[in-house]
């Protein structure tokens, strides 16, 4: 019962906010509703017992990535969007086109997933550590080339001009 | 509404999906398409995690881990490159990217 | 007893991996290397990417001699979730070739742009790194992570000229484009995984097979999300938006690079997860790749007809190019996956070639990558522009050039199959292809040209347009002295055959 209306609260402010992101006009406005989606993600990671991932829902995207957001937002001093008429006519077939493919989706998951039942607990940042570092150690290890890319990328793109 | 199974978990990552979509396709601000594309990602988290418990395995929650993790590289390098855009060029409206046909 | 650190890998695994060991302590080397040389002198940054280059084809050829000692048909390692067998290693080879050649054509290139850094050739490294992990990955969280790897090293190298706007715009646009399309990939990804509860792919391909009948709504949604993300990948109408725009931006070598070396991984990716994640879903694929493949053909050939850029009309040619690829994976049979992977060899040379020549026309005022800036050159430089000829009638599949073969299987395979009407269609868009080759030629020939300013190619400018050329005519001349030196090789579609025709 408790799981129900835990599910209910956070899958109904994870999906608002979402819609709020695309609502809001002001980039800060936005990112504000990004972080409530990622906070509402990571309880539901909580109730689908998945502790390790929910702590790193927020630690590196409540954290890390939406605070480099909120950073770029401020550094480019990004103001409001204006409408233009190509967007006032996107909105007019967007909320349309979400709830269409919403229910599409819907449907097609529930013929095919059925009300298949969560398992059981099944592990915690231990076995989650022992997966990583035996039977996914390879693409772990190339994992760490990715992040000194993206650093290297940010900063060669960044950087301002020395010549 | 009954008890919660993986379906309920599933139509929700679809729904964020779909919105992650929509703004791809719809939005003009580059930091709000990219903030889209964060809402798709975090669906195949979702989707992710909640196979993971219905298999009763813990692949899916890894899976999960290396996607947020290449979200953050995507991120990074994203608004790297939008602050270069942004330096020769002062907007950050994606349909003003003009000088190749959108 | 096995020790802690056995556990985990051993040499055996390393020794499998070792082709991308090399490559990443190579390009770490470069970065390191970069900050000792002084500015303006960063040739050694080229030197040492190259010798990476040759110690990463050194070690791959070690993988490949003991696969052949052994006479196995793979290698894995790292618990399963990669294999080296000779699909994985054709690719390698093709996308080491593919980089030494673009290497020797950006020195002289990125000095005239001044921007010369180490970490240009750094991320290219980077890059092949992903690529060989699409290559040879037998687990879809490795696929996916290479896939990621290379897509954003490439970004960034699309943007590297800071100062120019195309190439910002060019970035920008391949960025939300292609990060979208890996998020669409990745849900496809999620919901295969769902279906089969592993992330094997051999393992997901036996498992989707066995799947009950009220389960196919979700993995027809599956199916169509993953091949969208794959269509994106490999530049297909519809999914080809971002392609010209970022072909255009991007320094000329990283075109070509792109151009190349890019679309092999993603097509070793697509042959991957359909020979394997997909080989029992032919139902639900088959329709879609048809679709796609004529659109392909059509919208790449007819757009590339109205191209004024010379980066543009190769861009649209490539596209075009695919097309013709798709189709060997319409007829799927021996024959046709034969076919992509000479089509996809013989692509390489061609195609850098040509973009090698247009890299030449660029000079300190001018980029040069207009039809206007290439008239003429038959007055200036005659051998380039002979060499250029060749490329262009090779790339329009005309005989004695290697071109013509990998059209040639293509066509063999769609009329094994009895897909008589494609086939027809794909001659007749050879005709039309041939149009705009020869429009660039007509301009080549017999057009003056523009100012009287000479041409002056690098010498690694001069030494990547012979090595082309001589493989572009070598291949043609000697198609069998080429298919039997790469007999082993070519088990490759064998064991791609094998994964489905039982």
């Amino acid at each position: 019962m408790m799981h129900t209306v835990l599910f209910i609260i956070f899958a109904v402010v994870c999906v608002a906010a979402a819609i709020n992101l695309l609502a809001q006009r002001h980039p800060i406005n936005s990112a504000l509703s990004l972080i409530v989606v990622m906070g509402s993600l990571a309880l539901l990671y909580l109730l689908l017992g998945a502790e390790f991932v929910a702590a790193v829902q927020i630690i590196i995207y409540a954290g890390a990535i939406m605070v480099l957001f909120v950073f770029t937002i401020m550094l480019l001093n990004a103001g409001e969007e204006e409408l233009s008429k190509s967007s006032r006519v996107a909105i007019v077939f967007g909320v349309p086109a979400v709830a269409v493919i919403v229910a599409a989706l819907a449907y097609i998951l529930s013929r095919g997933a059925g009300t298949a039942a969560l398992g059981d607990f099944i592990g915690g940042p231990k076995e989650i550590g022992r997966l990583l570092f035996r039977d996914f150690l390879l693409p772990f290890e190339v994992t760490s080339v990715l992040i000194l890319i993206a650093i290297m990328g940010a900063v060669v793109l960044a950087r301002r001009e020395e010549r | 509404m009954g008890e919660i199974s993986t379906i309920h978990y599933l139509v929700v990552a679809a729904a964020l999906f779909a919105i992650g979509t929509i703004g791809v396709l719809t939005r003009r601000n580059v930091v709000i398409i990219l903030m889209s594309i964060e809402l798709i990602l975090n669906a195949v988290n979702l989707n992710l995690v909640a196979f993971s418990r219905m298999h009763g395995q813990l692949p899916g929650q890894v899976f999960s881990i290396f996607i947020i993790t290449d979200a953050a590289a995507e991120a990074a390098v994203g608004l790297g490159i939008l602050i270069a855009f942004f330096r020769n060029k002062e907007t950050i409206n994606a349909d003003e990217v003009d000088l190749l046909k959108w | 007893m096995q020790t802690f650190a056995a556990q985990f890998a051993n040499a055996h695994d390393l020794m499998v991996v070792m082709p991308m060991v090399m490559l990443t302590l190579f390009a770490c080397g470069v970065l390191i290397i970069d900050l000792l040389l002084p500015a303006g002198d960063k040739r050694w940054n080229a030197a040492t990417a190259a010798l990476g280059l040759l110690f990463a084809g050194g070690s791959l050829w070690r993988v490949q001699a003991t696969l052949a000692h052994q006479g196995m048909l793979g290698v894995s390692a790292f618990n399963g979730s990669v294999v080296m067998d000779p699909m994985a290693i054709f690719f390698c080879w093709l996308f080491l070739i593919a980089t030494g050649i673009t290497i020797l054509i950006s020195v002289r290139y990125m000095e005239i742009e001044q921007e010369d850094h180490g970490e240009y050739y750094a991320l290219m490294l980077f890059s092949v790194v992903g690529m060989m992990c699409m290559a040879s990955g037998k687990d879809i969280v490795l696929l996916f992570i290479g896939l990621e790897l290379m897509a954003i090293s490439t970004y960034v190298l699309v943007g590297f000229l800071r100062r120019d706007k195309r190439s910002n715009e060019a970035a920008l646009k391949y960025l939300l484009l292609g990060a979208f399309s890996s998020g669409i990939f990745a849900y496809g990804l999620s919901l295969m995984y769902g279906l089969s509860g592993t992330t094997d792919v051999t393992l997901i391909g036996r498992r989707l097979a066995g799947l009950p009948e009220s389960s196919h709504p979700i993995l027809m949604l599956a199916v169509v999300t993953t091949l969208a993300g794959l269509f994106f990948k490999i530049a297909a109408v519809p999914f080809h938006q971002w392609a010209p725009d970022a072909y255009e931006g991007a320094p000329t070598a990283i075109t070509g690079f792109m151009s190349v070396a890019g679309k092999a991984a993603a097509w070793a990716l697509l042959l991957r997860i359909f020979a394997f994640a997909l080989r029992y879903e032919q139902t639900i694929w088959m329709p879609m790749v048809i679709a796609v493949a004529v659109m392909t053909l059509t919208g790449g050939n007819l757009a590339a007809m109205t191209q004024n850029n010379l980066k543009r009309l190769l861009a649209y040619s490539s596209i075009a190019h695919v097309g013709y690829m798709l189709l060997g994976l319409v007829a799927w049979n021996e024959t046709g996956i034969k076919g992509i992977l000479v089509y996809l060899l013989v692509y390489t040379f061609m195609n850098l070639g040509a973009f090698a020549v247009i890299v030449s026309l660029r000079r300190r005022d001018l980029i040069g990558d207009e039809i206007d800036d290439i008239a003429g050159l038959w007055f200036k430089r005659p051998v380039e522009a002979l060499l250029m000829v060749i490329f262009l009638l090779s790339l329009g599949g005309i005989p004695p050039l290697a071109g013509f073969y990998g059209k040639y299987f293509i066509f063999l395979s769609l009329i094994e199959t009895g897909h008589y009407v494609l086939a027809s269609l794909a001659v007749f868009y050879i005709a039309v292809s041939l149009y705009y080759y020869l429009r660039i030629i007509n301009a080549m020939l017999m057009r003056p040209a523009l100012d009287a300013e000479p041409i002056q190619p690098a010498f690694g400018l001069r030494l990547a347009l012979w090595v082309t050329a001589l493989a572009t005519v070598g291949i043609g001349l000697f198609p069998e002295i080429f298919i039997r030196a790469a007999a082993w090789t070519m088990t490759a579609p064998r064991a791609v055959t094998q994964a489905f025709l039982r």
